[in-house]
């Protein structure tokens, strides 16, 4: 059984983070540190905005999860022109999205519910999508996402593309039949995919021995014949290589693959969750394992970077948001007859009939 | 495209009559020839050929890419063809029974019907297969599912009764740029008095459009699927017994529903009656009802009334099944009270 998993378990306590800088020169070992930071200044500025009153719905924080997003997506080919790598994020893998190209005003925007956002105020938070920059929004049901992207990915290889995808979901949607069905067709099929499962120990308020019997996800690749690994994710350095292996490993035809981000979750379900069912001391235990303060550490320790440009690094990422946050806070919500629009590509939806300037009951 | 195209899909070429199984054989053989994008995923679709055979030998022709047998997981290969239709491929996926269509309501109503609106772009996808009672099939190989996906703000809704239809509406199906649930009566498949010799050309019959059946004057009948058929029998018993003149709708789409030939209709001969296999409560005939009361109220010169299946689950015994569905002397006796109104 699952038991919660301290900071010292032994995927998770090799070392504070990998000594091999893993053939990346210092500006990409830098540019790593800068989505870690991009993702921790995004949600803090966030937090403020909410604190404000200009986020319409929840707030969900990955703070201590930095590291999976980042060095995940930063192992994929990005491009902007549709002819790169498929990523599904999910809302604790923001760190993702803003690689592949999405923009923090973008992401601010979909928190307000603005309609300038990519949904036009359709839907709420990292729920956007991009095919050229290669991203597809989740819906929240997330064990749908594996499903979607087994089928992306599954065109990839009847086109005799070179592309692959990768799909972000939590612990809990691993208890899903879609994630089953997903998973199974993706398998038999070799989708060129990799599974992300972001093992944060909750789902919600659910610990993983709610959700699974297993004690790593990892033993459930087997079941449907695929590899799996298993990685620190709050190593950046450790979480790319594995990422990067398995992404050589389904690029070149081995079919579908899973990786597991061992880490947890330092904040509640989302901003109004107090967190009260976790026990502090294993908060304070992950602190010290710290993604950024890692990563920090080690890039100064080993001259991958100098104290001034990290905080060269730290300054542009705070800014940025908040920048971004400031212009997107003066932005227009969308009318309200827009509502109506777009349900269909090609068929007009009604305004009900109470609504018109002069009701006409014959209208109705 | 390998091979030569087998002699069983080359019917209305040669100009010979087709059920409307073949007419739905040809309509996909048609549309993957003439779009390598259109490709078709399902349950022993391959080397079986499907359950009904509507793909038989499409294998050998198109090739495992095209053709795809999949696991048994409705849900997983509909939410698979939404992701290919994301990269601009065309799925069209079968089920094997549309009754196993509920695995697949999650990813159908929560993903699929939603995407255009959520700004992921079209969703060409078409959803198929076979519907309907009267063949003994029970509780799981007989039922209509129209109106667990009629509440769908983004679907389409297909449901053809004849081979004209059926070959012209799958194409245009296929051709959407929105998600299209089409269902296909298996009582209809092979019925020989539907055979017909269909137009050597590449027609399409466009989604969301009524046809009217048969003109008359006294009572307005809106059915589809297999009541069509039932309803032209009642409606010709009516005028050689009782002298009563039945106009028939048939809808064709359910999704969108065309309101405008309804209603025409109604304001002709002021009698409506609503004839569906589905069962009775929240079928179709309860969101007709309304339309027309919105609509041509004052038109009326008689109640709405509607000819369904019981309220039960689609029983296995001939004589339960029997009267279970809705049956061509329902339709008399309804039809009659209302002309005598």
């Amino acid at each position: 059984m699952a038991e919660l998993v301290g900071a010292t378990d032994p995927v998770c306590w090799k070392r504070a983070v990998s000594d091999s800088a893993f053939g990346l020169s210092n500006t990409e070992l830098q540019e790593l540190y800068r989505g870690l930071c991009v993702t921790r200044a995004a949600e803090e500025r966030l937090e403020l905005l909410q604190k404000q009153g200009h986020v319409t719905g929840g707030v969900y924080r990955c703070l201590g999860q930095e590291a999976g997003a980042v060095g995940a997506a930063f192992a994929l080919r990005r491009r902007t022109d549709g002819t790169g790598d498929m990523l599904c994020h999910t809302i604790r893998a923001a760190g993702a999205l803003f690689l592949f190209g999405g923009e923090l005003i973008d992401y601010y925007r979909q928190y307000m519910a603005k309609g300038t956002s990519p949904t036009r105020g359709r839907e709420a938070n990292v729920h956007w999508f991009d095919f050229d920059r290669g991203f597809v929004g989740p819906v929240s049901p997330l064990g749908t996402m594996i499903e979607i992207m087994a089928g992306m990915t599954l065109s990839f290889r009847l086109r005799g593309e070179e592309r692959i995808g990768i799909v972000f979901y939590g612990d809990g949607a691993s208890s899903t039949g879609a994630w089953h069905e997903g998973l199974n067709f993706a398998a038999v099929q070799r989708c060129p995919m990799i599974l992300m499962v972001e093992n944060n120990q909750w789902a919600f308020s659910t610990p993983t021995s709610k959700n699974t019997r297993v004690s790593s996800f990892t033993e459930k690749g087997p079941g449907y014949g695929i590899g799996a690994e298993s990685v620190d994710g709050t190593d950046v350095l450790a979480v790319f290589d594995a990422v990067r292996r398995a992404a050589s490993l389904v690029r070149s035809g081995e079919g579908t693959r899973m990786v597991e981000l061992k880490y947890f979750r330092r904040k509640g379900h989302a901003q109004h969750d107090p967190q009260d069912y976790v026990d502090p001391a294993l908060i304070r235990e992950w602190e010290k394992k710290d993604p950024l303060d890692l990563y920090r550490a080690r890039l100064l320790e080993h001259d991958w970077a100098s104290e001034s440009e990290l905080v060269a690094i730290e300054q542009d990422a705070f800014d940025s948001c908040r920048v971004a946050a400031e212009e997107a806070i003066g932005e227009a919500y969308p009318d309200g007859p827009d509502a109506v629009k777009d349900v269909y590509t090609d068929v007009t939806t009604p305004h009900p009939w109470t609504r018109a300037d002069s009701p006409d009951p014959t209208l109705a | 495209m390998d091979g030569e195209i087998p002699e069983h899909l080359l019917k209305t070429r040669n100009g010979e009559p087709v059920t409307m199984l073949e007419a739905i054989s040809e309509a996909l053989f048609e549309e993957m020839t003439r779009d390598d994008s259109v490709f078709l995923m399902g349950e022993d679709i391959g080397i079986y050929g499907g359950a009904f055979k509507v793909t038989r030998d499409f294998l050998a022709h198109f090739g495992e890419n095209r053709v795809i047998d999949t696991p048994i997981a409705e849900g997983g290969f509909t939410g698979a063809a939404a992701g290919a239709a994301h990269m601009g491929l065309r799925p069209v996926v079968e089920i094997q029974f549309m009754d196993f269509i509920s695995p697949a309501y999650d990813v159908i109503t929560n993903y699929i019907a939603t995407s255009n609106y959520r700004g992921a772009g079209p969703m060409p996808l078409v959803i198929r297969g076979p519907v309907g009672g009267g063949n003994r099939g029970g509780p799981f190989h007989s039922q209509n599912v129209e109106m667990a996906f009629f509440h769908t703000p983004g679907l389409k809704i297909v449901y053809p009764s004849t081979a004209k239809d059926a070959k012209g509406l799958l194409k245009a199906s296929i051709r959407d740029e929105n998600p299209v649930i089409f269902e296909e009566h298996k009582g209809l498949y092979r019925a020989p008095a539907l055979r017909e010799v269909l137009p050597d050309d590449d027609y399409i019959i466009p989604l969301g459009e009524a046809r009217t059946v048969r003109e008359g004057t006294d009572i307005t009948i809106v059915t589809y699927g297999a009541m069509v058929h039932k309803s032209v029998e009642a409606a010709e018993t009516l005028e050689s017994e009782d002298g009563v003149s039945v106009e028939i709708i048939d809808l064709r789409t359910l999704l969108p529903l065309d309101e405008d030939a309804i209603v025409e209709s109604v304001k002709k001969t002021n009698k409506l009656l609503v004839v569906h296999e589905d069962t009775r409560t929240g079928g179709i005939a309860g969101e007709i009802a309304i339309r027309v009361s919105e609509k041509a109220f004052e038109w009326l010169d008689g109640p709405i009334l509607r000819v369904t299946a019981i309220d039960a689950p689609v029983p296995y015994s001939g004589s339960l099944e029997d009267y279970f569905l809705p049956q061509t002397g329902d339709v008399v006796n309804a039809a009659r009270y209302l002309a005598a109104y």
